[in-house]
């Protein structure tokens, strides 16, 4: 019974010191750094997502443009044909 | 408008060639003092910026002369322009949060130029939906949304002039030195070149549409 008791006695007092150590921890707020690099985000992936960007909506734009065009005239020139040979008949 | 689709070969090609030539220029001009290789993101940026309130324009005004004369030419004017703002606007709108993660530190700021930036781009999204949806009709509709999107230019311009905003003023162009000014304006003339290609073919196509909608009609009696 008195090793069961001793094993409770420690498990809360470990819990405790945690508890208290995890506390402190929270309620000391920010630690400044001490020689850390500076810190920096590079430019250089940014520029050339923009460029790509640019490039590939312009083209992708004009490419569609393009086919929707396509598409359209050879519709028309279908149906000016039936109703061409709709008249001659 | 057969006259304008001779132009759109040469339109093309002369705008192919000045966007090739465009990066070198680009990497050769200087680093900006306070922004570095970041900045080099405002020779494109701001040329789709001016292409967008040009198709702005084109529409509205395309608009106006619809409402008031309801001549169809202008209609397909206006359609294609509305959709040439919303096609340039998003390289705006995409470009513009890349330059300022950097320079800023964050993507997105709800100041003035940038809100009614995206406002802008979205009564041209709303034009498009409403011509796309909206039934037999909406022509006149949309064409006034388009002159409310027109309305808009003038007052993103000048936003950055009178309302506290952390987007660069209207004074960084023309205080440029040569060595910026010179990529600067090949790129604004490169976007306008293939601005008036873009604006011709789409037109065409419009054209093409209603025609092709007569002709079914013909084709039905």
């Amino acid at each position: 019974m008195n090793g069961f008791k001793r094993v409770i006695a420690v498990a809360v007092g470990v819990t405790v010191t945690s508890a208290a150590s995890l506390l402190a921890q929270t309620t000391s707020g920010f630690e400044p750094a001490t020689n850390i690099g500076k810190e920096s985000l590079p430019a250089g992936p940014l520029v050339y997502t923009a460029y790509a960007i640019v490039w590939l909506v312009l083209i992708g734009y004009v490419f569609m443009l393009w086919r929707r065009l396509d598409r359209v005239e050879k519709e028309l020139r279908e149906v000016a044909a039936r109703i061409g040979s709709g008249k001659r008949a | 408008m057969k006259t304008a689709n001779r132009f759109v070969p040469f339109l093309m090609l002369g705008a192919a060639v000045m966007f090739a030539r465009a990066p070198f220029m680009i990497q050769d001009a200087p680093l900006e003092s306070t922004m570095g290789l970041i900045q080099k993101i405002f020779y494109f940026h701001v040329p789709a910026a001016s292409a967008t309130f040009l198709a702005a324009a084109v529409c509205g005004i395309a608009s106006a002369m619809f409402l008031w004369r309801r001549n169809p030419a202008a209609d397909h004017v206006a359609v294609s322009a509305a959709e040439l703002a919303v096609v340039f606007g998003i390289i705006v709108l995409a470009t513009g949060p890349l330059w300022a993660r950097k320079a800023w530190g964050i993507w997105w700021q709800w100041d003035v130029r940038l809100t009614m930036t995206l406002v802008m781009w979205m009564v041209f999204v709303a034009y498009l939906l409403l011509r796309r949806f909206g039934g037999p009709g909406s022509e006149v509709l949309a064409a006034a949304v388009g002159l409310f999107g027109m309305a808009l230019v003038p007052f993103i311009y000048i936003s950055v002039n009178y309302w506290r905003t952390i987007h660069p003023t209207t004074n960084v162009v023309p205080s440029l030195p040569p060595e910026m000014a010179a990529p600067f304006w090949w790129s604004m003339f490169a976007f306008v070149l293939l601005f008036a290609a873009i604006l011709i073919v789409r037109v065409r196509l419009e054209s093409n549409r209603a025609a092709l909608e007569d002709a079914y009609a013909a084709l039905e009696d």
